[in-house]
């Protein structure tokens, strides 16, 4: 099919096919990707390229097995489960051991995908499931953070990242603190919660923050965003609502207590926020499809997540905002369907 | 069951009943609570398993045992009183037994009185059939609820602690996957074998080979 000009066929309508097919737009998102994926290998090194790879690799794996034993036809190519690869990877901390990553993309695909069928009929946002399992076995090692721009990084492995499978990671502390000095192993988020310490924008903005492999450059991850979206890849109304709401509620909250609670931007710009915002709540098959119903399920994400930062036990929200909003998606669905034309006035 | 015109069951297809085709945990689902709450370690869900098969034996040959003498309108009543008595027995059994286990079980034991298992086979086997099928019956039921709590409890506690039966399996470094103790962890484990079930099941009816499948979860 050409996929460029839009054309006319002689068929019952629509007659104008503008050649977007699943493919197209999930390649487009790997390519969106893979700035960010670049820019965590150069940051992090050998572990995160071992991350990465792992998990990729599991996700394609998985998918390939389901499909063999579902009897379904081979759903690699369509790049779908390249895509929760990457995102999931991108997710995780550098110095995440890989057992535990394969077991994320094994169970992000199992159980966040084939269970319901498939690529389109997934609930939840796959990737994301596949976080949440692994946060909730090993509360320990996916709060355990490595320093970026590590000297050795190119030539050696995070110690954790080659832990035996089902042992527990060693001690990350005194790596790190040769690694790096003065580094204390704390996201921003964390420092603000328990140290009350903002960190500055400018760090944030750069990615020289403490953070998941790749949720550490907002520019990065905003610039891919903005290519996504121009391309129509992407629906822009989503990120824009998921940051403009969170952005509104912690503004509203500044202004009631400077003191107690952060900056904006600082929201905006910590944690997973921009990575979730614009990769993950945009997946097609785990948002609402009408207009009205786009907005305010990024609304709700945006607020559950700055409720969970701020009055929550976790120091990161973003995960179980987005599993929230995927969960509430059918039912906004259900009540932003747009009227039917001429049915207006007419009693139903 | 000995419905009219349909062939009576050997008694060993009658035991195995219970085992396979009418599994209580795997294939009719019930009893989810004890099952989800209670299969945390092997040992914990072995000796809820069994408690259930001793209430479950006793009380069904007793009710099969006076299904002619009580009166249709008040039998739900009697199968209550009759199970609570048994499960009193068993519930100072396993105290006077191993007060671990008593604590580690806490009230599900009290709650076997209202097991739909226990309940079900009273009312739906025990009340129509003879003394002998129906203790047959009960013991393949048990044994099955055993074998269900057991996978369970022994992919939680190997998973969740790295011990199986208390022994350590992977040596002291071994990881922990919290989320095996806690609820959702029985959820994961429970669907994990029940999909596992179904496949071989579909495979043997001939799925595989592409004819339709009548939808086989139960309520």
């Amino acid at each position: 099919m050409n996929l460029h000009s839009p054309r006319i066929e002689l068929r019952t309508s629509p007659h104008v096919v503008k050649g977007l097919s699943v493919e197209r737009i999930m390649f487009n998102v790997v390519l969106a990707l893979l700035p960010i994926a670049a820019f965590s290998i150069w940051q992090y090194g050998l572990s995160a390229l071992a991350l990465l790879l792992t998990v990729i690799a599991t996700c394609l794996l998985s998918e390939r097995l389901f499909n063999y034993w579902s009897g379904e036809p081979n759903t690699l190519s369509d790049w779908s489960a390249a895509i929760t690869g990457l995102l999931l990877a991108l997710t995780l901390p550098p110095s995440f051991p890989l057992w535990m990553a394969a077991v994320a993309g094994c169970v992000a695909i199992a159980l966040g995908k084939a269970m319901f069928g498939g690529i389109g009929h997934n609930v939840f946002n796959p990737a994301l499931v596949g976080r949440a399992f692994v946060q909730a076995a090993f509360p320990v090692s996916i709060s355990t953070w490595a320093p970026a721009y590590a000297s050795h990084r190119f030539t050696e492995f995070i110690p954790t990242t080659l832990t035996l499978p089902l042992m527990t990671p060693a001690d990350i502390g005194p790596w790190a603190k040769q690694a790096l000095d003065g580094f204390t192993g704390a996201t921003p988020l964390a420092r603000w919660k328990f140290e009350h310490v903002a960190t500055a924008p400018y760090d944030l903005l750069t990615g020289a923050a403490t953070a998941s492999a790749g949720e550490t450059s907002a520019i990065l991850i905003l610039l891919c965003g903005a290519y996504l979206a121009a391309c129509r890849f992407m629906d822009w109304r989503i990120p824009v609502a998921v940051l403009g709401s969170a952005a509104l509620i912690a503004w509203l909250f500044q202004l009631w207590n400077p003191v107690r609670f952060p900056d904006p931007s600082f929201v905006l710009l910590s944690g997973g926020l921009m990575l979730g915002a614009v990769f993950m709540a945009t997946d097609m098959a785990t948002s609402p499809v009408t207009p009205k119903g786009v907005w305010i399920y990024g609304a709700v994400i945006g607020v559950v997540t700055v409720m969970i930062r701020y009055f929550g036990g976790l120091t990161e929200g973003v995960m179980y905002a987005i599993l929230i909003g995927n969960a509430l998606a059918p039912l906004i669905d259900q009540y932003c369907q747009p009227k039917v034309f001429g049915s207006a006035g007419r009693k139903t | 069951m000995a419905i009219p015109g349909q062939k009576q069951l050997t008694h060993l297809e009658e035991f195995m009943e219970g085992i396979w085709k009418q599994n209580p945990v795997f294939v009719m689902v019930l009893g989810m609570c004890p099952t989800l709450a209670v299969s945390v370690s092997a040992v914990n869900s072995l000796s809820m398993g069994l408690a259930t098969a001793f209430v479950l034996v006793c009380s069904t040959l007793l009710v099969s045992l006076i299904r002619k003498l009580v009166p249709k309108e008040v039998r739900i009543a009697t199968y209550i009183v009759i199970i609570a008595t048994f499960v009193t027995v068993v519930d100072y059994l396993i105290q006077a037994i191993s007060l671990t286990v008593y604590e580690a079980l806490g009230a599900f034991i009290q709650l076997i009185v209202v097991n739909c298992i226990i309940l079900g086979r009273a009312e739906a086997h025990a009340s129509k059939n003879p003394p002998l099928r129906t203790v047959i019956n009960a013991l393949g039921m048990g044994i099955g609820f055993t074998i269900g709590l057991f996978a369970l409890g022994s992919v939680r506690e190997i998973l969740g602690a790295g011990k199986l039966f208390g022994i350590p399996l992977f040596g002291p470094d071994f990881q922990p996957w919290v989320v095996m103790v806690l609820p959702p962890g029985g959820f994961f484990v429970l669907g994990a074998w029940l999909l596992l079930f179904n496949w071989l099941d579909s495979r043997k009816s001939g799925v595989a080979r592409g004819e339709p499948v009548e939808g086989r979860v139960h309520g």
